[in-house]
């Protein structure tokens, strides 16, 4: 083999990491020095939030291979969970360090409770093989609707305010803690995924009867990636329960589940970067074309119908990126020009 | 004992729709082993045909309901042979996301063209209902009933004894070799949609009798709750989409009559989720092992 | 070649007599709804031995490798895997006891690198957890190299260490037969089950193909198991050959002895032999 220069592994971590670093701190910067307007710095979350339902679905989809229309389920145990946690400890009172301890437990509970959930309808159901597991977790979704909107009438008490809605949520969502999120999400999934769980998730995906032969504990790993999957599912729920101060339990339907998957879908599933990009692209795109919003759920339809007749594969395969990559080859072509400073880089 | 009795009826009259839109789900199933997600608007289509022939274009009912059907074969056919068609090489998934575009692509576009709205049908079948004793049972629902039997018992004969039904369990069975056979492939596959969605067209006119409104989005809880009859029967199998559906329609009843309506579609898939669990192949469906 | 003894169960070569046999197979069976696929299927693996599976199409040799690696249980008999009964467990429990296997038809990870697929095989031999992949601890790093280090080795057994960065999907065929084995050797096996290796090569693929057979059996002390049609390359390399007709065994024994059986001939090579 031709001796490459390649940057040393630490290097790596410290370029990208210095880039994320100026990313998020400019970023809020701009937005609390007014250059970027409220207004903006809310689509800007709300592009956050659905980066992280994205890419956490695409750890199901894209690297495992299956099929889960339930994901906006998963989504609302994490926003009920939060929204419910963040008014009990009454966060919108609370201060400095004490509230973000709050928003860190939040975060946390939200994507604990999802990701319990997770394994328990991930054990049984991902004993079934393709199609039905996209019945059971659709099954699965529905039922959470139906239990977020009636089960005060079952417990006696006031607890999700059924359909009447989960109101006066503490707003605690900002561009930092989204972004930070959003950053803490692609980076744990991408340090999964290029490990030996994250290679045995792809064996899965690739062939389940030879990897089972590898060794691989098929039902493991699948529930596993599956319980990752709700858990971020869950953190984004509960980003989006501090964002938007109410919830009701008809924005977590199967559509939702379907507006994330065709995020998925469009970038191309087993690709971070794809999902990524689509997601901003998907949130942006409606928000700043008013007039296209009537006609958003039937474009992305289309999209989706499309794409799988001319290129299933979405607009960017498997491809992942990687600004070391991307250095390196420019160093091996001889002079090492310095990149331009890039927002990215969740590769190594 | 008549409020039950009446409730019995109700069941068998959804669970008589159920079972007409989950034939369509497993005969698909069984010959292009697809989930077929976009069925359910098909009766949604239905529905608004017939909207629009009693009320704006005002034309006979008889007319409308078979124009319904009409439209609604059709429907099937072209959304076969425009969307799976190409992916007949495909992996399962694209597959799957397709039909599930073409659903959300159903729906929205009939959102878009006639608001999201429901529309109110007036009352387009009439005629006396059936004095049991004490027991009334309502003409819609004596149709209902009498028509799914007659749809049932004509569909087994015709994948039972006709040359087109042959070819459809033979396809089903093994594509391949029924190709070699000289068994067209495309005809066969159109036949089946045609056959599915003409009883989806039928399921139509029904389930107005039974609820009179169209919109948009109907078909989605109503396939949802279909295909889970189809699952709950063991998908592919045609006795088995009858049995689901009349369990599922049963079940809601039941349901209602204990006064946990609202808990009504929770029961239903909690149904289908032990089941899966149970019997994943349903249960009088067959098991298929990969071979290694 | 070496000698066959009598041990209790079946016969393996005189080198192995005084270790335990890899594997013995005792009278296992499996029905498929009414229909027996394999039955009275009793087979004793030396240690060091290579054996062979022969029979005409249909006749079951698949069915025994599923077997041996529970993708079916057996609904009769039992398998010592090293001693170990391995009644009941999962195939990847199999795989950790000291079973590897390739297939008939080609099971790669397509859209994975070849490094991918032989770092696979090494899923359990690498030893981090979760934590340590997520935070990156110094064990990662440690065995992530260790792993690597060890797939190019394995790959350069043949010759493919250059290839490391390739598509398996994209490999010639005898390469992804090749890689196949390289991923099914990365598990460490104690007894390595080939699914007609040498099917789609020619005759000079195939004389490789042996003679690197009988490389791995030496270089990691292992016993091999092949499924093959390729008569040369079975009374080549094999030292105890079995030969299933429906599903049961109609002979055993050495490469010189199944090509005179009679029965064997008549029932399997055709009645003017080969």
């Amino acid at each position: 083999m031709k001796t490459r220069k390649t940057i040393p592994m630490p290097v790596r971590y410290l370029i990208n990491g210095v880039l994320l670093a100026i990313f998020l701190v400019g970023g809020t910067i701009m937005v609390n020095s007014g250059i970027v307007s409220g207004y903006y710095s809310k689509i800007l979350m709300l592009i956050g939030i659905n980066i992280i339902l994205a890419v956490s679905l695409n750890v199901a989809t894209g690297y495992l291979g299956q099929l889960p229309l339930g994901h906006a389920g998963f989504m609302a145990v994490g926003a009920y969970t939060g929204g419910i946690f963040l008014k009990a400890v009454e966060a919108s009172k609370a201060e400095g360090p004490v509230l973000w301890v709050y928003i860190a437990a939040a975060l946390l509970l939200s994507g604990l409770v999802a990701g319990i959930f997770g394994i328990i309808i991930g054990v049984p159901a991902l004993r079934l093989k393709g199609d039905y597991l996209a019945i059971i977790t659709l099954g699965f979704g529905e039922i959470i609707r139906v239990v977020l909107t009636n089960i005060d009438g079952v417990l006696g008490f006031d607890f999700t305010y059924g359909a009447s809605g989960l109101k006066r949520i503490p707003k605690i969502a900002s561009f930092f803690n989204v972004f930070l999120c959003v950053i803490l999400s692609c980076m744990v999934i991408h340090m999964i995924m290029k490990s030996r769980h994250g290679r045995a998730i792809l064996a899965i995906r690739e062939n389940e009867i030879a990897a089972e032969s590898c060794g691989i504990r098929i039902t493991y790993y699948k529930v596993m990636a599956f319980t990752v999957s709700a858990f971020f599912a869950g953190v984004a729920g509960c980003l989006y329960a501090g964002y938007l101060g109410s919830l009701q339990p008809t924005t977590f339907g199967f559509m939702k589940s379907i507006e994330i998957l065709v995020m998925v879908v469009l970038g191309g599933m087993g690709s971070m970067l794809g999902s990524v990009l689509s997601a901003t692209v998907l949130t942006a795109l409606p928000e700043l074309l008013r007039t296209f919003s009537d006609y958003r759920m039937v474009v992305y339809s289309l999209v989706l119908v499309l794409m799988m007749i001319f290129k299933p594969s979405g607009l960017l395969g498997q491809y992942d990126f990687s600004l070391s990559r991307i250095l390196e080859k420019l160093m091996n072509r001889g002079s090492a020009p310095k990149a331009q400073a890039k927002e990215g880089g969740k590769n190594e | 004992m008549s409020t039950f009795f009446s409730q019995i009826i109700n069941g068998l009259q959804s669970g008589s729709i159920y079972a007409l839109v989950a034939l369509g789900y497993s005969m698909v199933y069984g010959i292009i082993m697809l989930l077929n997600f976009a069925h359910g608007d098909i009766i949604m289509v239905g529905a608004y045909v017939i909207w629009l022939g009693v009320t704006t274009w005002n034309i006979n009912p008889l007319v409308s309901i078979l124009l319904a059907v009409a439209v609604s074969t059709l429907l099937g056919v072209v959304i076969e042979k425009v969307a799976y068609a190409p992916l007949r090489s495909s992996p399962r998934l694209s597959l799957l996301i397709t039909a599930i575009g073409i659903s959300y692509l159903l729906e929205n576009g009939f959102q878009l063209i006639f608001g999201a709205g429901a529309k109110t049908v007036p009352t387009f079948i009439s005629g006396p209902s059936l004095q049991l004793g004490s027991m009334t049972v309502s003409f819609p629902a004596m149709v209902t009933i009498v028509v799914t039997v007659v749809m049932m018992v004509g569909l087994t004969i015709l994948v039972q004894k006709t040359k087109l039904g042959k070819a459809m369990r033979a396809v089903s069975e093994d594509m391949g070799a029924a190709q070699l056979m000289g068994i067209s492939l495309n005809t066969t596959i159109s036949f089946t949609f045609m056959l599915g969605s003409a009883l989806a067209g039928v399921a139509s006119v029904l389930y107005l009798c039974a609820y009179p409104q169209a919109s948009p989005t109907m078909g989605s809880m109503l396939g949802l709750k279909a295909f889970v009859a189809a699952v709950l029967g063991g998908i592919g199998s045609l006795p088995g989409a009858m049995l689901g559906g009349f369990i599922i329609g049963m079940a809601e009843a039941l349901v209602s009559a204990v006064g946990l309506s609202v808990w009504k579609d929770g029961v239903v898939f909690a149904i289908l989720i032990v089941v899966l669990l149970v019997r994943p192949s349903g249960i009088l469906g067959k098991t298929v092992k990969e071979k290694v | 070649m070496s000698k066959l003894v009598e041990v209790p169960g079946g016969i393996i070569p005189e080198r192995d007599a005084g270790k335990p046999p890899v594997l013995e197979a005792r009278h296992i069976g499996i029905d498929f709804g009414g229909l027996t696929a394999v039955d009275d299927f009793d087979f004793v693996l030396g240690a060091t031995e290579i054996g062979g599976l022969i029979g005409p199409n249909g006749a079951g040799k698949t069915t025994v490798f599923n077997l041996l690696t529970n993708v079916y249980q057996p609904t009769r008999g039992s398998i010592l895997l090293n001693g170990v009964d391995t009644k009941g467990k999962s195939t990847y429990q199999i795989n950790k006891l000291g079973i590897a296997r390739t297939f008939q038809n080609i099971r790669l990870f397509k859209d994975l690198t070849v490094l991918d697929n032989v770092l696979i095989g090494m899923h359990n031999a690498m030893d981090y957890n979760m934590a340590s992949s997520v935070l990156r601890l110094p064990r990662y790093w440690k065995e992530e190299k260790r792993a690597k280090e060890k797939a190019i080795e394995l790959l350069s057994i043949f010759d493919m260490q250059d290839m490391v960065e390739l598509n398996a999907g994209n490999l010639p065929y005898g390469a992804q037969r090749r890689l196949e084995i390289v991923r099914a050797l990365a598990t460490k096996p104690k007894l390595l089950l080939l699914d007609e290796p040498a099917a789609g090569m020619n005759p000079s693929e195939t004389a490789e193909l042996m003679e690197n057979i009988r490389r791995i059996r030496d270089m990691f002390k292992i016993s091999i198991m092949l499924i093959e049609h390729d008569m040369n390359l079975v009374m080549g390399i094999c030292e105890g050959i079995a030969v299933l007709n429906y599903g049961r065994i109609i002979a055993k024994g050495t490469p010189e002895e199944i090509r005179n059986n009679p029965v064997v001939i008549e029932a399997y090579l055709g009645k003017k032999g080969v």
